[in-house]
């Protein structure tokens, strides 16, 4: 029977399906009702990303492979489903207050939101090089948009041209990586280049893996291809910075994850090297460039390139441990630059936004637990326990112990001890100096996500089990 | 398995406190005395707290007691707290520091006075939690733990170089630790957990001991602190507040004293005996270098530092004596200088909130208006200088015969700095209190008050009650001594056989 007629298993492809039908249905409304279209499609695009969510959950957690293998459902892509949802809703609470009183609110920008997470999800699926392209795309095609969504702001233009130019650059590498992978081995299928990459492998692959790693580097913002990032933080809207520094990453790592795990798992000792050096040239230039920042974007932009280096080391050491750190990291780290994020937005007098280290000068007089929440994610990014943040290191650290490469974590902690300076000096301004103007209150739901993250970073410490056990059982399904 | 015993009584109890303390509404005087009494209520009963668990505690067996486990990070990672002989002693230090440095800072904290008292008992919980932690990742996690609140303590309540000191503070401190970090991994990978009365009994390869020797030596060293890594100390002291100093001195120094014990002496003997001469001439270094530097002092604060540093090289001069004298020596020095240099800082803090300087240039003559003061000042200078019939002496005589048992120069040495430490002391206390007051800040100084007076009287006793009568602490870890000895001792000796055989 001609294969092209059966008709593939949807029920594993259902999240998707909801997004993508929901995002229909949300354009088509919006066609309609034009400018009328308040912001109730802010709560609509929730409710879509809830569905998914709950969709998610109910996945079997087997691995289950449909559309002719190249979708792939397991418990990795569930949990890292699960973030990546929890992300862009994230990212859609933040904006609604924010948009709103900028004025800058179109009814596009949920759409472009449960869009750019319909292309996370499919990504993290992915199964085969054609189906990553594509999801990579939808991803970042969404992502350019709404870089530059202030679009009457120098800046925030700025920032989405100069993330589509490097963009589209770092798609072509990963167009160019792929097609030599695809040449040299004759599939596209992540399975199936697995078995075939084995033992010695042609140089031309090996410049095909090289290629790959540059563009998933890119979407990581992993140095050497970090440059975009700091501008893009600075320039984008503070929400859509939020959503960038969440979401995006979620799926980046996921995708890293998946094409070196499941694509390329028995040449470890050619990628690892590349992994290795990007990860310490990450953490290295996360820690020692943002100590000169003077904007918080521009140094939370610092400090996802570090933290993407630290997540990096789990993924260099390759093995189960390994890709169970890289998970718990990315949902503890996920927790963290929400909560960060909801403290920058926080910082608004009428219609003036601040986004200066020293606009936080005596936070914590006169807005003492908007301080202690900030306080804490910044000594939980720098890893100090007991917040969430040091077992998040502890994952991967541990991982890179297990895997032999004492090197790599010797250069990781002396290199967090070094960002530890930079996240320190915000506590030391929200704590130590003297206090300036007060800030007007809080909208409720940047006061949600921050909440949630804060409890999430300080208790975690308590039963840390659950998520540990979790991203473990995530971790394995991949081996 | 889900009862909760003694030992998480006392890491909750000064949480609560600190809860409650949170929930008091408003900055107004009738607010902050409420925090004020509230947080020393809180550590009187954490005290009493810390007296049952000794009450319960039996001094005849060198096994952890009132152990208890929760599950926790993973199977073999897990909350697991218990006490020893080694342990109880230092728990007790703690808690019974606490109240004073509570009184300590009664008047002398004018500012943001409920968050000093929150960070100050969130601290308690830390360092109560690294002493009677029985896993290796869980004694990581107080251990480092403990470095947020006294960055916040230093640097919102500290001096004019408040924000260099907290930032040196706790960088010089992290660094050292994350090395700490890597090697409990290493270890975890080896032996399978960091169930710390499981490693006690595994046996580390020798190259591998090395190596975690060398990476625990980075925090506890730091931590202690030994030369040439001690320059934190001096700074942290100075600028911090009168209660921050005397924690500093009395108990998170002891932290890396308490490591080495823990963990270096016992998990890496082989190494501990490799390293012992390196430890031995940093220990004797530390003990005269220091007290040289003391002498030079113009700061009373910083000289009482250095003497610390100096009195640190004597614990680990002990620790690595590897004997009987020397470990229980190190383990007496601490609790010793834990009550000496805490009521010496205090003794500073009296006259600091008089007259809000430190300079001992600044003073001279006190005795003429301050008598109480004098007598209390001359007793713990003496106490300081280990003059026997002090607690000082105990500690600092048996240190000095283990050390002599084990390497005669290194004793030799290391007595100079008994005349050294006598030289700085004594000539402090003549600048201080001695000569004529003709200054006219001091004319109108007043002598100790009633708090005051409080909070002295029951540390001069103590010191020299356990200066005439050692025996109630030294017997607390009489046997674990013994115990950690013998398996140094089967360790070293496979290893001498092994040495033997291959010849």
């Amino acid at each position: 029977m001609n294969p092209v007629l059966t008709i593939p298993d949807f029920a594993p492809v259902l999240p998707e399906i909801i997004l993508a039908a929901g995002a229909l249905v949300l354009v088509l409304f919006g066609a309609i009702r034009g400018e009328r279209s308040g912001e109730g499609m802010n709560f609509i695009a929730l409710a879509l990303l809830a569905v998914a969510f709950v969709a998610v959950l109910m996945l079997p957690s087997e691995r289950v492979e449909t559309m002719g293998g190249s979708f792939v459902v397991d418990s990795f892509a569930k949990f890292m489903k699960s973030l990546t949802l929890l992300a862009s809703a994230g990212g859609v609470i933040l904006s609604m207050d924010y948009m709103r009183r900028e004025g800058i609110y179109r009814f596009e920008y949920p759409i472009l939101i449960v869009l750019s997470t319909l292309g996370m999800m499919m990504v993290i699926s992915a199964n085969d090089l054609i189906a990553l392209y594509l999801g990579l795309e939808l991803l970042s095609l969404s992502s350019y948009v709404i870089a530059a969504f202030d679009r009457d702001n120098v800046r925030s233009t700025e920032a989405g041209l100069k993330y589509f130019v490097l963009g589209s650059l770092s798609s072509g590498m990963l167009l160019y990586g792929a097609s030599l992978v695809y040449g040299f081995t004759g599939n596209v299928s992540f399975p199936a280049i697995a078995g075939i990459l084995q033992g010695q492998v042609g140089l031309g692959a090996i410049v095909g893996v090289v290629f790959v790693a540059a563009g998933i580097a890119f979407k990581i913002s992993a140095v050497p291809f970090h440059m975009w990032t700091p501008d893009v933080y600075e320039g984008s809207p503070t929400p859509v910075t939020a959503f960038f520094a969440a979401a995006p990453k979620m799926a980046g790592m996921a995708m890293a994850t998946r094409v070196f795990i499941d694509a390329f798992p028995n040449i470890l000792g050619q990628w690892q090297q590349i992994i290795v050096f990007i990860s310490i040239a990450s953490m290295a230039l996360g820690s020692f460039a943002a100590i000169g920042q003077r904007n918080l974007k521009r140094l939370m932009a610092y400090s996802s390139i570090g933290n993407v280096g630290y997540a990096l080391i789990g993924l260099a050491a390759g093995t189960v441990e390994g890709i169970q750190g890289v998970v718990v990291y990315m949902a503890i780290y996920l927790a963290m630059t929400l909560g960060s994020f909801a403290v920058i937005l926080g910082l608004r007098r009428g219609k003036v936004m601040f986004e200066n280290i020293e606009d936080l000068s005596g936070l914590a007089r006169t807005h003492p637990v908007l301080a202690f929440c900030l306080g804490m994610m910044m000594f939980s990014l720098a890893g100090i326990p007991p917040l969430a943040g040091f077992f998040a290191k502890f994952a991967v650290f541990n991982a890179a112990i297990n895997a032999n490469l004492v090197a790599l974590a010797i250069i990781g902690v002396v290199t967090s001890v070094v960002g530890a300076y930079y996240y320190l000096r915000i506590v030391k301004v929200m704590y130590f100096d003297e206090p300036g103007a007060a800030y007007d209150a809080m909208p409720v739901g940047v006061k949600f996500v921050l909440a949630l993250s804060s409890i999430f970073v300080v208790l975690f410490g308590i039963v840390p089990a659950p998520l540990v056990a979790a991203a473990g059982a995530a971790a394995r399904s991949l081996f | 398995m889900f009862g909760f015993g003694i030992l998480s009584g006392l890491l909750i109890l000064p949480l609560v406190g600190a809860a409650f303390i949170l929930t008091l509404r408003g900055d107004s005087e009738a607010a902050r005395s409420n925090a004020r009494w509230a947080a020393l209520a809180t550590t009187l009963a954490t005290f009493v707290l810390s007296l049952v668990a000794w009450n319960r505690f039996d001094t005849a067996t060198a096994a952890f007691q009132l152990v208890e486990v929760h599950p926790w990070l993973a199977e073999n990672i897990r909350f697991k707290l218990g006490v020893d002989g080694f342990s109880m002693p230092l728990i007790l230090l703690t808690t019974f520091l606490m109240p004073f440095c509570i009184l300590a800072s009664w008047d002398s904290i004018g500012h943001r006075v409920k968050e000093y008292y929150v960070a100050f008992l969130v601290l308690e919980t830390t360092m109560i939690g690294v002493f009677c932690a029985l896993d290796l990742v869980l004694f990581y996690l107080f251990f480092e733990a403990g470095l947020i609140p006294m960055f916040l303590i230093i640097g919102i309540w500290g001096g004019k170089r408040r924000i260099y000191a907290s930032f040196k503070f706790f960088l010089y401190t992290l660094l050292g630790s994350v090395l700490m970090l890597l090697a409990i991994m290493a270890m975890y990978w080896q032996a399978g957990t960091t169930d710390i009365p499981t490693l006690l009994a595994f046996k580390f390869p020798y190259n591998l001991q090395i190596w975690l020797w060398l990476a625990f030596f980075a925090s506890f060293a730091v931590k202690m602190p030994m030369w040439p890594v001690h320059t934190w100390l001096p700074d942290a002291h100075v600028e911090a507040p009168t209660a921050g100093s005397v924690i500093l001195a009395g108990v998170l120094l002891k932290m890396g004293g308490y490591g080495f014990i823990r963990v270096s002496l016992p998990m890496f003997p082989e190494a501990s005996l490799y390293f012992a001469p390196l430890v031995f001439a940093l220990s004797v270094i530390a003990i005269v270098y220091t007290s040289l530097v003391a002498l030079m002092q113009e700061d009373i604060k910083k000289l009482i530092a250095y003497s610390s540093v100096a009195h640190m090289g004597f614990v680990t001069m002990g620790l690595f004596s590897m004997n009987e004298q020397g470990i229980q020596g190190a383990m007496f020095t601490m609790i010793s200088h834990g009550l000496v240099s805490g009521a010496l800082f205090l003794c500073v803090g009296v006259i600091y909130d008089r007259m809000h300087t430190r300079e001992i240039k600044a003073y001279g003559g006190l005795v003429n208006r301050m008598p109480m003061y004098a007598v209390v000042f001359l007793i713990l200078t003496m106490a300081n200088v280990a003059l026997p019939g002090t607690s000082g002496f105990i500690g600092e005589f048996l240190t000095l015969m283990g050390a002599f048992r084990s390497n005669t120069w290194v004793a030799f040495f290391a007595t100079t700095g008994v005349i050294l430490s006598a030289a700085y002391a004594l000539w402090l206390y003549r600048r201080v209190v001695y000569g004529e007051l003709d200054k006219p800040a001091l004319q109108g100084i007043t002598d100790l008050n009633r708090r005051e007076i409080i909070t002295f009287a029951p540390l001069i006793l103590l010191i020299i009650y356990y200066g005439v009568q050692p025996g109630p602490i030294l017997d607390a870890f009489a046997v674990p001594t013994d115990a950690l000895l013998q398996n140094v001792q089967a360790a070293l000796a496979t290893v001498k056989t092994a040495a033997v055989a291959a010849h």
